[in-house]
């Protein structure tokens, strides 16, 4: 034999699942909460929609090129960025500040501490607080879903009017869940959001674990600070950005823990801040700042859940 | 937290030579036999060129007590002694003997008698036998417990490698051996109880196991365990046959337990029947470029072009040979390298299965978190490597690795994450030395 064979350690057999296929995984599963933005906020939200993964796209393009590195779009990780972006803001927000915000999640907070895996807050998050701090109006500015026949223009969220106390403004239960209600791009539609969830678990793109006890904290301290009232806590489960940031912002790999007691105190945290500030702050929504809070915390709580060796407790006879 | 975490990985089977009883491969011209086929201290050639030898007589051996002697495999005339370089990158010195076809026994292979303990692993040790499910541990050594420390034999047929039917045919095809081995082993050790573990994708496996131990009315258990990698694991399936944990950096006998390779009791068992050490062992020849996969009963020290002649040569040009399965075999560059005692494969991969992933940028996914069997964090352990920090390796268990590979088998996007452990079980190993030095120093 002339030409020698590859030589290599082992293991010499690896898993079909490649980074890419998993950012594809996501985008599937977003699909359908982007039907719905598009079926109550009409071409404005697919538009939204598509000037932020485009931007996003372009902003991972360009950073690369500039940098002097690998080309990295092909991992589609810009994509879901972009998508998850356009699923936090309102359908109404200005093109540019679209742009603006891409341009903070791509180039601020991913590539500039080295692009996929190393960013150490949420991309779309981050850059979805830096435009609600600079545009705090133009970020509160909800249309009602084209499926309500009313000549009001804007209105309020549920949250909001939870928070006002004008419950008799409310949609109702099942509006909240077929999403017909004020709200960011993808929030609104809690059905379209479980039914990307149940998505991932199926093709364990993610565990529910993190979903569940974020959730699960807001349910507990929601019923708890209600007065035991099922609809309250009901109406907060359905309302802002919860599902949505449950499912989808705080499962993001690279913002949270790898180990399984990480992410449970990671979910608990993000459940807790954002309770409190929902039901104690001046802000109505706090699911975004919860999740960034607790994305900073991420190296510590993995450092504090480290597995224990398998035998490094000693010996154990079963 | 079970329900979250999937330990192991399930690659998938490719077990094409489940059906397949070992065909006997014995006109070979010429064998060339290493002198280290086992951990331990490398054996001497006790015979020289020109030498007439016949199978089974000893052609290696040496004082040293962490060893095995070695044996001829073919009959015929030593023609060379020189080294060698083994698949793991060894080199060893290693003795040609040319065949002259006739495979004749050598007149000193007698049944071994024993009437101690001692005198049993002195014969144990005779046999030539090391553990022959791939590490190679010396079995007369393994064997050497202090009275009373062990309690189970854990008898390791779980073989979890993609690919490899040996263990599963040694079931199949010398069910009586097995069990007569086992009941051996327990017998002159004074061991209560034994446990066969096979994964449950050998279903005729267990069953012949376990209907001659019922016509026997022993009490042999065979588990059948959860098809998943690593579960032939020392350590892993001590934990799923009996439900103990072997310390870190202990032995199975710190958990009360001796492992044995299925092939090495069934080997025991003909050896004291018969004295005839140990020379040929199972192969299962597979892979994408072989023509006819099958498995086969190998003189040691056989060449493997010897060996993918008798599965009928290459389909497709092999671009990846590897001996040994393809979780934790050894990758050759040519087809210059010959059968040892712990080989239990050889596979040859085409260009669409030889072709590695690309390596991308860790996601931190925690994948290689969930399905480490020894519960590592292999992701911070190949930071940790990158920047040499011995003290994030040591603290991080990285010596508690037991190189399965799941880790890197399950990455996305396609770390070299055992790779760069081993790599960092080296720097903490120096680590502990250089410290042991200054103390010593220090006095």
């Amino acid at each position: 034999m002339e030409k020698l064979l590859t030589v290599s350690p082992s293991p010499h057999t690896k898993c079909g699942r490649t980074t890419q296929g998993i950012m594809l995984d996501v985008i599937i599963a977003l699909v359908p909460a982007l039907i719905a933005s598009i079926i109550y906020f009409g071409l404005r939200a697919l538009l939204v929609s598509v000037v932020a993964v485009v931007s996003c796209v372009l902003f991972e393009f360009l950073s690369r090129k500039v940098m002097k590195r690998e080309n990295t779009i092909s991992d589609l990780s810009a994509v879901v960025t972009g998508l998850l972006l356009a699923f936090n803001l309102p359908s109404t927000l200005p093109i540019w500040m679209v742009v603006l915000g891409s341009l903070v999640a791509i180039v601020v907070v991913k590539q500039l501490f080295g692009g996929i895996g190393q960013n150490f807050v949420n991309p779309a998050i981050a850059a979805r607080i830096v435009l609600m701090s600079s545009f705090a109006a133009k970020m509160t500015n909800w249309v009602v879903p084209n499926t309500i026949s009313t000549d009001a223009q804007t209105t309020a969220t549920p949250l909001k009017l939870l928070a006002e106390g004008k419950t008799d403004e409310l949609p109702s239960l099942f509006q909240l869940f077929i999403g017909e209600r004020a709200g960011c791009l993808g929030e609104t539609c809690a059905i379209a959001i479980i039914i990307g969830a149940i998505y991932l678990f199926v093709r364990r793109v993610i565990t529910p674990l993190i979903p569940l006890c974020f959730i699960g904290t807001v349910a507990v301290f929601t019923f708890i600070a209600g007065d035991f009232d099922v609809n309250f806590m009901l109406y907060h489960l359905l309302s802002g950005g919860l599902l949505l940031g449950a499912v989808f912002m705080a499962t993001d790999y690279t913002t949270s823990p790898m180990t399984t007691w990480g992410k449970v105190i990671f979910a608990i945290g993000c459940g807790l801040i954002t309770s409190l500030i929902r039901l104690f702050g001046s802000l109505p929504e706090g699911v975004s700042f919860s999740i960034l809070f607790m994305n900073i915390l991420v190296p510590h709580i993995e450092k504090l859940t480290k597995p224990k060796s398998f035998g490094e407790g000693g010996a154990k006879n079963g | 937290m079970g329900i979250f975490n999937s330990r192991g990985v399930k690659p998938a089977h490719r077990k094409h030579t489940d059906n397949q009883k070992a065909v006997r491969l014995e006109n070979v011209a010429s064998v060339t036999i290493p002198m280290r086929q086992h951990i331990g201290a490398p054996c001497t050639p006790t015979v020289k060129v020109g030498d007439v030898v016949a199978v089974g007589q000893v052609i290696g051996d040496t004082e040293a007590f962490m060893s095995a002697p070695i044996h001829a495999s073919v009959s015929g005339t030593v023609s060379k002694i020189a080294e060698i370089r083994l698949a793991n990158g060894e080199k060893v010195s290693a003795v040609t003997i040319k065949s002259d076809g006739e495979m004749r026994l050598y007149e000193g292979v007698e049944k071994p008698q024993y009437n101690s303990v001692e005198e049993f692993l002195k014969c144990v040790r005779s046999s030539g036998l090391v553990g022959l499910g791939g590490a190679g541990f010396p079995t007369h050594v393994k064997l050497k417990v202090p009275q009373g420390k062990v309690d189970t034999l854990v008898i390791n047929a779980a073989e979890c490698e993609p690919y490899i039917t040996t263990d599963n045919r040694e079931c199949i095809d010398n069910t009586a051996d097995v069990i007569d081995g086992v009941e051996l082993v327990c017998k002159v050790l004074d061991i209560k109880s034994a446990v066969i573990g096979v994964e449950d994708n050998k279903p005729q496996a267990i069953n012949a196991l376990r209907t001659e131990i019922s016509n026997r009315k022993s009490n042999i258990v065979v588990k059948a365990l959860k098809s998943k990698y690593p579960q032939g694991a020392e350590k892993v399936l001590i934990h799923s046959a009996t439900g103990r944990v072997v310390p870190m950096g202990g032995l199975p006998m710190d958990a009360g337990c001796i492992v044995m390779n299925v092939a090495s009791v069934a080997f025991l068992a003909r050896y004291m029947r018969t004295g005839k050490p140990l020379v040929t062992r199972t192969v299962t020849v597979d892979g994408s470029a072989i023509a006819n996969p099958n498995n086969f009963r190998v003189p040691i020290g056989a060449f493997m072009q010897d060996v993918v002649n008798a599965a009928g040569g290459f389909v497709k040009e092999p671009k990846k040979i590897i001996l040994g399965g393809p979780m934790m075999g050894n990758s050759v560059s040519s087809l210059d390298y010959v059968i040892t005692k712990t080989n239990n494969a050889l596979l040859a991969f085409d260009e669409k299965d030889a072709k590695p992933k690309k390596e991308t940028a860790c996601i931190r996914c925690g994948r290689c978190v969930s399905v480490c069997p020894m519960k590592l964090m292999p992701a911070s352990l190949e930071k940790y490597q990158r920047c040499g920090d011995a003290e994030g390796l040591e603290n991080g268990a990285v010596l508690n690795c037991i190189e399965c590979g799941c880790c890197s088998f399950t990455c996305p996007a396609g770390r070299q994450l055992v790779q760069s452990i081993r790599l960092g079980k080296t720097i903490v190993r120096t680590a502990q030395a250089e410290r042991k030095k200054k103390e010593e120093a220090k006095g």
